[in-house]
């Protein structure tokens, strides 16, 4: 393994227009999300009179302050189906967009620590064959082959007993994945604009019509929101309520190092994830605080348990430092599963409750979403995770493979 | 990390806690009457305000009781905590671990 240059830095990739006074569909928030909704509506749809309202910069929240990780082994038939329709887009999408954003598929180990763990492991290993997910569950020393770098000792205080192991898994080069997007849906029309904050929605009875905006009243046949953490904010603008709860999500980086790490390792039971980002840092994930927030910074106290849990199960990391930390705003619903589909209001649609997952879904997040904006119906994807099942009862409980503790 | 303060155990740091979420929220006083959507309501959708948060927490680590804060989610300021058995306190001036 070889550090690998990046792609050379950009020079402008899209337009920066004034916002006109209405588009056939406007959508709130320019991050993947938003951005893979633009791209798919124009191109599987045809509809490019679109504009994509974005209140800070384009892919500057929760695309910027992520750990980058793709993969599909989710537990449960919906969640598998809707991952690893992502996943089999990004491979495809560095060429369709003409762009090396760097998706290496490095591969995933979920790391088992516990006689529970494997029991649920391996049984996650089947449920992903089942749904032509690739899978193996690796006994220690397979492990150790696939990340030297792992303490698989038995002496450890939580002995890595196993893991499950997805090939196709790895990570992108996040920033630049928003770009890509973000330059196609530009040549194709879309007009991307940032500093324009929403802050009210124009209504004709239980229809939206259009938002208010901080850059003035743009007027939308169709209404999408891509707004990640701050969706229950702009619901209740909207008149209606969602169950999801915004948390802090923090990582970290190391300083640049040789390439020493050759895949991804989560483990659940200790809590951190690790992967080595293309240019050399150690990049390093936990669970979200518990309490809400909207401060995009997390406690200390968490960092500290995951950077004890990264150096028992990484001994070489012992002496990495942190060069900085951040935190980005994830929205959690109750079930750990994202909400895409219709809301209460008509025309208005919305995609959100990814909480910790939301970057690996990026292309079939905007897949879907665009497929119910552009037809006013779920895709067969998306239909499973619509706001009803909160009333139905037909709940998608994720909280174990979303591998990060909610 | 949070600076709360228990009020049986004074000020203490956010590890020995833990969340328990949106305070004040009553369980139902007819349960039987509650249809579907009542029930989700009641069971899954609470608050997410950016701002002021009346939320519950618990001193695991100390005395084991569960109180009331209230909290700014923007500044993660603590700026009151009481009894369950209290009502939620106006903030006459913003500031202060009271």
């Amino acid at each position: 393994m070889t550090a690998q240059p990046l792609p050379e830095h950009p020079d402008f990739l899209w337009r920066n227009p004034e916002p006109r006074s209405s588009y056939d569909v406007v959508i709130v928030g320019a991050g993947g999300h938003g951005l893979a909704t633009a791209y798919y509506l124009a191109r599987n749809h045809g509809i490019t009179n679109i504009a994509v309202l974005e209140k800070g910069w384009l892919a500057g929240g929760n695309m910027a302050r992520n750990t980058t990780i793709i993969r599909s082994n989710y537990l449960w038939d919906e969640s598998a189906a809707i991952y690893e329709h992502a996943l089999k887009l990004w491979e495809g999408l560095p060429a369709e967009l003409d762009y090396d954003f760097l998706f290496s598929q490095r591969g995933v180990l979920n790391l088992a620590h516990t006689l529970q763990d494997v029991r649920e492991g391996v049984r996650r290993v089947g449920a992903n064959r089942l749904n032509g997910v690739d899978a193996q569950w690796l006994a220690p020393d397979e492990v150790a082959e696939v990340c030297p770098i792992l303490n698989v000792s038995p002496r450890t205080r939580y002995p890595v007993l196993g893991a499950t192991f997805q090939p196709r898994a790895g990570i992108a080069k996040h920033d630049h994945v928003a770009w890509a997007l973000a330059r196609r849906a530009d040549a194709m029309g879309v007009d991307l604009i940032q500093g324009c904050e929403v802050t009210g929605f124009l209504k004709d009875g239980d229809r939206v019509v259009g938002v208010e905006t901080s850059r003035g009243r743009i007027r939308a046949g169709r209404v999408g929101l891509a707004a990640a953490g701050h969706s229950s904010v702009l619901a209740e603008l909207a008149g209606f309520r969602l169950p999801v709860q915004s948390h802090p999500l923090q990582a970290l980086v190391s300083e640049l190092h040789e390439p020493v790490h050759p895949t991804v390792v989560m483990s659940n039971h200790v809590h951190v994830y690790v992967s080595q980002a293309h240019k050399g840092e150690l990049v390093l994930g936990a669970g979200v605080d518990s309490y809400n927030g909207y401060g995009q910074r997390g406690s200390f106290h968490v960092i500290e348990q995951q950077m004890a849990a990264a150096v028992e199960l990484f001994p070489v990391f012992a002496r990495a430092h942190v060069l900085r930390t951040w935190g980005g705003i994830v929205d959690v619903t109750p079930d750990a599963s994202p909400i895409v589909g219709t809301s209460p209001v008509e025309n208005l649609y919305v995609n959100c409750g990814w909480g910790t997952g939301g970057f690996k879904a990026t292309p079939a997040a905007g897949w879907t979403f665009a497929h119910t904006i552009a037809t006013g119906e779920p895709h067969p994807l998306n239909a499973p995770f619509a706001l009803e099942r909160f009333a139905t009862g037909a709940l998608i409980d994720e909280h174990g493979a979303a591998a990060v503790a909610h | 990390m949070l600076l709360i303060t228990c009020p049986w155990c004074g000020p203490r740091d956010e590890a020995e806690y833990h969340y328990g979420g949106q305070a004040h929220v009553p369980y139902p006083e007819r349960p039987a009457d509650l249809d579907d959507e009542q029930w989700a309501a009641y069971v899954f959708y609470r608050d997410n305000p950016k701002g002021p948060f009346a939320e519950r927490w618990t001193h695991s680590t100390g005395c084991r009781r569960w109180f009331n804060v209230l909290r700014d989610t923007v500044s993660y300021e603590v700026l009151a905590s009481y009894r369950l058995d209290a009502p939620r306190p106006e903030l006459p001036q913003a500031g202060g671990n009271r």
